[in-house]
């Protein structure tokens, strides 16, 4: 689903004459959004630019990704070759749901963030249903 | 007695380069749950095209991530079709930066947000000379949103007009 708003919304800065590069490790996804450049990873979701604590290949891979700026001559997705070594795609290809409750309040990594937002916004804004700048829903 | 193993992805000498077809398994999960399937966004009209017309190096990139990051003191994202955005600055401390979502596994990216907002890395690229500058600030959304009308309605005009207020020369976007 991320794969797929980053697509639109590339296209959509593409389209105002803004050059735009989407990384990506949904290649369906991203294929048919069909967003002007992306970059491959194949990568487990949740890690589109790379391992964590591995500084140096993220940066390796941000160059390359980076470099299609100056060298793709047309719309399409780049694989940069890069991958996971442990085992990850079995588990991934299995058709389980892991997606948590979709709560419609604000929903912090922990209560200090909570904390943070409510001494800045109030608890009305940092905590009610919807969010800040958000359209009523029917 | 000999057993035959099925070769286990991950052990082979070479990694499966084939990518895992979310749309493929996305319908067969809902299929499985009795929801109908999603209908993905499909655009077979070529995307607009833009040239970067300096060096990347003399540049000056936009930073759009998707995966739910918010700085430490601002409002979280909601997890249902949030089509708000939050706006960071780039020189934020890491150690601000947390994660919100339900879609993904976030412990990755609570752990080093560069894997999904790689602020830490593109200041390196700046401070290298590969990129000429950072935007002021990254802007950030929870992109697991269902629905493409809200998104082309609010998120999506929200995300150009600040993006085309910074005057960047190109974006990085970052899905998760």
């Amino acid at each position: 689903m991320c794969h797929q708003s980053v697509g639109l919304v590339s296209r959509a800065i593409e389209a105002k004459g803004v050059p735009t590069l989407s990384m990506t490790s949904a290649y369906s996804i991203t294929s048919s959004a069909n967003p002007p450049r992306a970059a491959f990873t194949d990568f487990p979701l949740g890690h589109t630019c790379g391992p964590p604590d591995r500084p140096e290949m993220q940066r390796s891979i941000m160059r390359d990704a980076l470099a299609l700026f100056e060298t793709m001559e047309q719309p399409g997705i780049v694989d940069l070759g890069y991958g996971w070594t442990a085992p990850w795609k079995e588990e991934a290809l299995e058709p389980v749901d892991h997606r948590t409750p979709r709560h419609d309040t604000p929903q912090y990594q922990n209560q200090d963030d909570r904390a943070a937002a409510v001494a800045a916004h109030g608890v009305g804004v940092a905590c009610r249903a919807g969010a800040p700048g958000d359209t009523p829903r029917s | 007695m000999v057993v035959r193993q099925r070769p286990t992805i991950g052990l082979m000498a070479e990694p499966d380069r084939r990518p895992i077809d979310y749309i493929a398994l996305t319908r067969e999960t809902y299929a499985g749950l009795g929801y109908p399937p999603y209908r993905w966004a499909l655009n077979e009209d070529p995307p607009s095209w833009a040239a970067l017309g300096k060096p990347l190096s003399e540049a000056r990139l936009g930073l759009i991530a998707s995966g739910g990051v918010y700085r430490h003191g601002q409002v979280a994202f909601t997890h249902r079709d949030d089509v708000t955005h939050r706006e960071i600055p780039t020189d934020v401390d890491t150690s601000e930066v947390r994660v919100t979502h339900f879609a993904f596994d976030p412990a990755a990216a609570r752990r080093d947000p560069n894997v999904v907002f790689p602020i830490d890395t593109l200041r390196s690229l700046v401070a290298e000379g590969t990129v000429g500058e950072l935007a002021p600030l990254a802007l950030t959304f929870m992109g697991g949103i269902y629905s493409q009308r809200r998104l082309a309605s609010v998120l999506i005009p929200a995300l150009v007009d600040r993006t085309l207020e910074m005057e960047v020369d190109a974006v990085l976007l970052v899905p998760v």
